[in-house]
């Protein structure tokens, strides 16, 4: 690799462990100076490497000057001069010592992790300071991952530092008392992270997909550490996999979302598929049964294609599972679409007229194929109202050839 | 928006049904419970399981099961939100336990602790 593609490559894996482990150890109250050393410590690289080689261990290059500018940072910084060192005289040495164990690596990311998935934070704020610090995003990258600018991410990143000031949060792993009902933020962190990747509306592909990866990676880390591998992780872990199995099909070269039914199954990613399915497997380990196991068990039965009253029955009830548990009316939607695949059009149309989710382009869609070959003039009128609707133009797109379908 | 609660009651618990029966109509509560939770009107419930029930009596007595001396069983019950007792009617005529002839659905509101009720 050279310079110029490894540099940027580092910067994704290396930036959150040097963040990590410099934040964890000057606490929150200096994140900013973290974050810059780990900043630097790239910059140092960006001029160095091009002028005098690659080292031969990258990474360790970089640990080794972070290490030496953080130390310099400690040594010059007054606040710790005058607060820490009087109480700690004994071992001078040691109290500049910076630890980049792999270990330390390891266990700072997890618990900067749960750190910046911590309830006083909002959810907004938590995805952005995830992209951030754990997942190396650059401003620009998050910006156009929310459709938004710069200064609009670098004020929400802002609040959100100062928010974790303010709360005094503790870089730590929560106790065990605590540990599931913390692990369920920080999953609800992932599950959006990934969906702002799946689903978002932003034309980059690319970027939409490291979204996605960095989800993944970030639940794989909990699967990985025995004190967080619960089955709601592991359930969460698979959801994320079936999805992701079917990326490179959903999406055509023109960048145009593919709808399900017209995937080409052979760009499905058979390995993320069975690698999803290990996951659910180690999911049922407890008793509990999460929106993300249901959510993961519709996913799996959408991983096969063959349109069988099994697969939709099983769909429909885990439908039915899932909007006890918590209601969402996309989830609505599917329900009633997997009600007409099991009971017929006619009495899913009856059931999706209640729903009244008339801001929902979806809705007006999903009535619209209910009603084709039922009714076309109504499927047409539905059609239509769901293109007024849809916000962006690939929607209005997909909409639009239905409605071309249906007048031939 | 009121909560209502909607009772099961079975005119006779000692019916016995096979596997495929008792599944079949599992498969239709839930069909007719996530209806309700898709229009976001669904509150809690549960199903009310003949083993190890009992029943106490005037002097503590205590009697197994809520069968023979009561008529009527309750099978289950769940919780819908409705803007009236019509709607939460409407929400009750669909449920399953209705098929069986002599069974009821209780439609009962339930009291908001407002000190109104």
């Amino acid at each position: 690799m050279q310079h110029h593609e490894l540099i940027p490559h580092l910067f994704r894996i290396e930036y959150r462990k040097i963040v990590s482990v410099l934040c964890k150890r000057f606490g929150f109250d200096q994140v900013e100076i973290a974050e810059d050393i780990a900043s630097d410590t790239f910059l140092t690289a960006a001029q160095t490497w091009p002028l005098k080689g690659i080292p031969e261990e990258p990474a360790a290059w970089l640990y080794s000057v972070a290490r030496n500018k953080a130390k310099n940072y400690l040594q010059r910084d007054r606040v710790f001069e005058s607060k820490i060192t009087p109480t700690v005289k004994s071992d001078a040495a040691a109290l500049y010592e910076i630890d980049l164990s792999p270990q330390n690596i390891s266990d700072s990311q997890l618990q900067m992790m749960f750190a910046i998935c911590h309830p006083a934070i909002p959810p907004e704020a938590q995805i952005g300071l995830s992209l951030r610090i754990l997942c190396g995003f650059g401003i620009d990258e998050i910006a156009d991952a929310f459709l938004t600018n710069r200064e609009t991410i670098n004020k929400r990143l802002f609040r959100a530092r100062e928010k974790l000031r303010e709360e005094k949060i503790p870089i730590e792993l929560p106790t065990q008392g605590e540990i599931d009902a913390r692990l369920n933020t920080v999953l609800t962190t992932l599950y959006l992270l990934f969906s702002e990747g799946y689903y978002s509306a932003s034309q980059q592909q690319t970027l939409r997909k490291d979204l996605c990866l960095e989800a993944m990676r970030l639940c794989y880390m909990l699967v990985d550490n025995p004190y967080t591998n619960k089955p709601a992780v592991n359930a969460l872990l698979a959801l994320m996999c079936f999805h992701a199995s079917r990326f490179d099909a959903r999406i055509n070269e023109s960048g145009e979302l593919v709808l399900y039914d017209e995937q080409d199954t052979s760009l499905w990613n058979q390995e993320l598929i069975s690698k999803g399915g290990y996951f659910l497997q180690r999911a049922t380990a407890g008793v509990i049964v999460s929106k993300y196991h249901l959510e993961a068990s519709i996913a799996y039965w959408n991983t096969r294609k063959e349109d069988t009253r099994e697969k939709w029955e099983n769909i429909l009830q885990l439908y039915n599972h899932l909007l006890q548990l918590e209601y969402s009316p996309i989830a609505a939607l599917n329900r009633t679409y997997a009600l007409s695949k099991v009971k017929g059009k006619q009495e899913a149309i009856n059931e999706a007229e209640k729903l009244k989710l008339v801001t929902s382009h979806f809705y007006f869609a999903l009535l619209g194929d209910l009603y084709t070959g039922i009714d076309n003039q109504k499927a047409k009128v539905n059609l239509e109202r769901a293109i007024e609707l849809a916000r962006t133009q690939s929607d209005k797109q997909i909409i639009q050839k239905k409605i071309d379908r249906l007048l031939k | 928006m009121d909560e209502f609660m909607l009772i099961f009651r079975h005119e006779d618990g000692k019916k016995v049904a096979s596997p495929e029966q008792i599944e079949h109509w599992m498969k239709q509560t839930m069909d007719w419970i996530g209806g309700i939770a898709a229009q976001n009107k669904f509150a809690g419930g549960n199903g009310l399981p003949f083993e190890e029930s009992k029943v106490v009596w005037h002097n503590n007595v205590v009697t197994n099961g809520p069968f023979g001396e009561i008529k009527e069983t309750i099978g289950g019950y769940i919780i819908v939100k409705a803007e009236s007792v019509d709607e939460a009617v409407e929400f009750a005529k669909g449920c399953p336990v209705l098929q069986g002839d002599g069974n009821s659905v209780e439609v009962r509101k339930i009291a908001r602790g407002d000190g109104v009720h």
